[in-house]
């Protein structure tokens, strides 16, 4: 069955009163952008307070409803069967062929609902239902009528044209993407980050991401698994802009100048700190990591205190209460777990100590880090602006 | 500068080659096995390549298969030999340095209910002909052994090894992996006693994707690609023209002043080796002169993670390999570092340096150089 449109239903975003045609109009631009990459013509538009995704040349069906279950925002996708309203017999003739090719097993229960927007149409709509449910009836006997629970609510809408649908594909659910603000992910190429930065977009937030780069101790190939993975996001966020910052020199001098033990906890400090500079300079107004209490040494409730200390923003981590086997079964979900399981050292991993401090003291940290404050805010400096920027489409 | 020292793990191909393989894709492109002109046309580069390399080897045309390369030449060496001869008995012996495309299939035949033996080698990468001795059996259907080894260079005795195992068993199949011998050795399979030979493409400054496996007139082996009974029935599909033929050129160009080629690569193994020796912490691991293969140079740094070194020297525009490209996907330590004794400091601190016709001294100058700047810097920094 080939259809000619599709009708989109949205959840949350319909409960914004006043404001309700910003969080559409971002939907519909969400929708165009994820329609972009699929061969075909199509056209996304409000009409009298619904969406509709309207197919003006052939199209691949498998492609279409693939790119709409990525768009964040939407609750439901009903493909429709749209017909010329020629006259009534014709109309249940569609509907019966519509009925026959989509429930090939005819044993199911059902209730007609139409609606006409016309309401000078000559038959009234209960009389519709009447109508059309005697057709399907009397051509599929094995079918019953319930109009409290059916399995099947065929729904026929008198327009223009005629629309009839019944079939309704879950889709990612949450906001649409630019309805909240942008904010900055940490991503390393492991299995939590992508995750993290996917659940933050699902809220509607624009995302840019930042990687850490240390050469020659993480190769080109590392870096290019983290472009992999922002391009995987992308396929839900829309397009990252990925900022690729050298972090070899401050690795470096840290290893030089502290105990070894609090390398990990000083290097996230000046992630994050960096990580916010890149934010404010690009319009964050967050910062997203993959954190989950106690994954790691660098995870404790001691050490998330410690490194969450440096930056003003506000740090999300949608992962903070997740276990990992939850986290891996998100990342398979969405695809990026075989990408995140490619062994390539990350920059955490590279100078670890054999035993890391779990539970850093503040003041410890603090008086560890004075001796190089000022050389590292240089240092840090020089990392931002020599951040290398590319684009995750 | 760019210094390319991994050869061993691909080459640039010669000009020659570039040129043929543009022929045979442009101009003709025809499949050998159409009836008509172009098919014909196509076939004469196929008759040319394989008279080319029957040439260098000494042995009958008839007896060259034409492969998509070295894997695919020692999967169907083992796999095909193994299974043809299932009369002569379930034993097999290889070795403990053999390269994935040897062992995995030698895994395979003993999930298949074969089995293998392999051999340990001493601190130069060699086996012991006494223990072959020892180890080859009534139903030894197969002993495989690599002619190089590609992570230190070693050169296995095969004429020997040949002797000991016909003195056992004459009804023993003898399979050389040759891969990063072919081009570099003078090698008389009929000679040195060898029955299937193993040859890549690729690493003799030909195309990627072909390769070829000498079968000794009589040796059965099963095939294991079949189809429209291309090749005698060996290997069905269409042949590989633009590959096949500049594996030929290729070829056919290596052997060509072969002995001056040999004294090239010779020479910038020596010297790369020398060189090594006048920095600090540098254990070679490789030979110099005829005593290891004329391509490869092994050194260890100690306190220098290979990886880190590799990546480090990338930056400078020169390119190694730690351990062997191919096993280098997987993660875990080479066999043949372990094989010939390297302590456990030094595993993970190897790097391989392999020549090719397109090298130069000013090259190794060059490396010799940054490697003089990056060592102390790189061991200022270590994990823990």
């Amino acid at each position: 069955m080939v259809y000619q449109s599709f009708l989109i239903k949205y959840a949350e975003i319909g409960t914004k009163g006043k404001n309700r045609y910003l969080f559409e109009d971002a939907l519909i631009h969400q929708i165009r952008n994820a329609l972009k990459k699929v061969e075909g013509k199509f056209l996304a538009s409000k009409e009298s307070g619904r969406i509709y995704v309207q197919a003006q040349s052939s199209y691949d069906y498998d492609d279409v409803m693939e790119a709409l279950r990525r768009v964040f925002g939407i609750a439901w996708i009903c493909p429709v069967l749209q017909r010329e309203d020629k006259d009534y017999e014709s109309i249940k003739k569609t509907v019966l062929e519509y009925m026959d090719e989509v429930y090939p097993d005819k044993d199911y229960t059902f209730k007609v609902e139409s609606r006409r927007a016309d309401k000078e149409y000559p038959i009234h709509s209960e009389q519709i239902n009447r109508d059309l449910g005697e057709a399907i009836l009397q051509r599929f006997p094995q079918a019953r009528v319930d109009v409290h629970r059916p399995d099947v609510l065929l729904r026929v809408e008198i327009r223009k044209v005629v629309n009839i649908y019944s079939q309704m594909i879950p889709g990612p659910g949450g906001m649409p993407v630019g309805t909240n603000g942008k904010a900055m992910l940490l991503l390393s190429g492991g299995i939590d980050s992508p995750v993290a930065g996917y659940m933050i977009a699902k809220r509607g937030v624009k995302i840019d991401a930042v990687y850490f780069h240390a050469p020659p101790y993480t190769s080109e190939r590392a870096k290019q698994k983290v472009v992999d993975l922002a391009k995987l996001v992308a396929k839900y966020s829309g397009p990252i802009p990925l900022h690729i910052v050298n972090f070899t020199d401050i690795q470096l001098y840290l290893y030089e100048k502290c105990p070894h033990e609090e390398l990990t906890i000083l290097m996230r400090r000046y992630m994050m700190r960096i990580a916010e500079r890149l934010a404010r300079d690009t319009g964050g107004l967050a910062l997203i990591t993959g954190e989950s209490i106690g994954q790691v040494a660098s995870q404790t409730v001691q050490s998330l205190a410690s490194t969450n200390e440096v930056c003003s923003m506000p740090v999300f981590r949608p992962l903070i209460g997740f276990d990992k086997q939850e986290i891996v079964d998100i990342s398979q979900k969405i695809g990026t777990f075989e990408t995140s399981i490619q062994p390539y050292e990350d920059c955490c991993t590279i100078f670890v100590a054999k035993h890391p401090v779990i539970k850093p003291n503040l003041e410890r940290i603090r008086k560890s880090e004075e001796s190089v404050r000022e050389k590292l805010e240089e240092m840090a400096e020089t990392a931002v602006q020599s951040a290398e920027m590319v684009w995750c489409d | 500068m760019e210094a390319y020292f991994d050869n061993s793990a691909t080459t640039r191909v010669l000009d020659s080659v570039k040129d043929i393989v543009v022929r045979t894709m442009t101009e003709d492109y025809g499949n050998p096995a159409a009836k008509h002109r172009r098919g014909m046309e196509a076939e004469q580069y196929i008759r040319a390549a394989r008279s080319e390399i029957a040439k260098t080897l000494k042995v009958l045309d008839k007896e060259i298969l034409f492969t998509s390369g070295g894997s695919e030449s020692n999967n169907l060496a083992l796999i095909g030999g193994a299974l043809a001869n299932r009369r002569l008995g379930k034993h097999i012996i290889s070795t403990g340095i053999e390269h994935p495309s040897v062992y995995r299939p030698l895994e395979y035949l003993a999930e298949l209910g074969y089995e293998v033996t392999f051999l340990p080698v001493d601190g130069d990468g060699h086996i012991s002909l006494a223990q072959l001795r020892d180890t080859v059996r009534e139903d030894t259907v197969l002993v495989s052994v690599m002619y190089v080894n590609n992570e230190v260079g070693a050169v296995e005795p095969i004429e020997e090894i040949s002797r000991v195992v016909r003195e056992k068993n004459p009804r023993t199949i003898f399979h050389v992996d040759a891969i990063q011998a072919y081009g570099k050795f003078v090698i008389r399979p009929k000679k040195q006693g060898i029955d299937l030979l193993s040859v890549s493409g690729h690493k003799i400054h030909g195309p990627k994707g072909v390769g070829f496996l000498y079968i000794r007139d009589g040796v059965k082996i099963k095939p294991m690609i079949y189809g429209g009974g291309q090749q005698g029935d060996m290997r069905s599909g269409t042949e590989n023209v633009p590959g096949v033929a500049g594996l030929g050129v290729a070829a056919k160009e290596m052997y060509t002043g072969h002995e001056e080629k040999v004294a090239f690569l010779t020479g910038l193994k020596d010297y790369m080796t020398d060189r090594l020796s006048e920095l600090e912490g540098v254990v070679i691991n490789s030979k110099k002169g005829s005593q290891s293969a004329p391509q490869i140079v092994s050194a260890s740094f100690e306190g220098v993670r290979s990886e880190v070194l590799l990546h480090a020297l990338e930056e400078k525009g020169i390119y190694v390999s730690s351990g062997s490209a191919c096993s280098a996907h997987h993660p875990g330590i080479s066999g043949t570092l372990k094989g010939i004794g390297l302590p456990p400091r030094l595993l993970d601190a190897t790097v391989r340096f392999s020549f090719g016709m397109f090298n130069t001294r000013e090259e190794i100058d060059y490396c010799i150089g940054t490697l003089k700047e990056l060592l102390p810097v790189l061991r200022r920094y270590r994990r823990g």
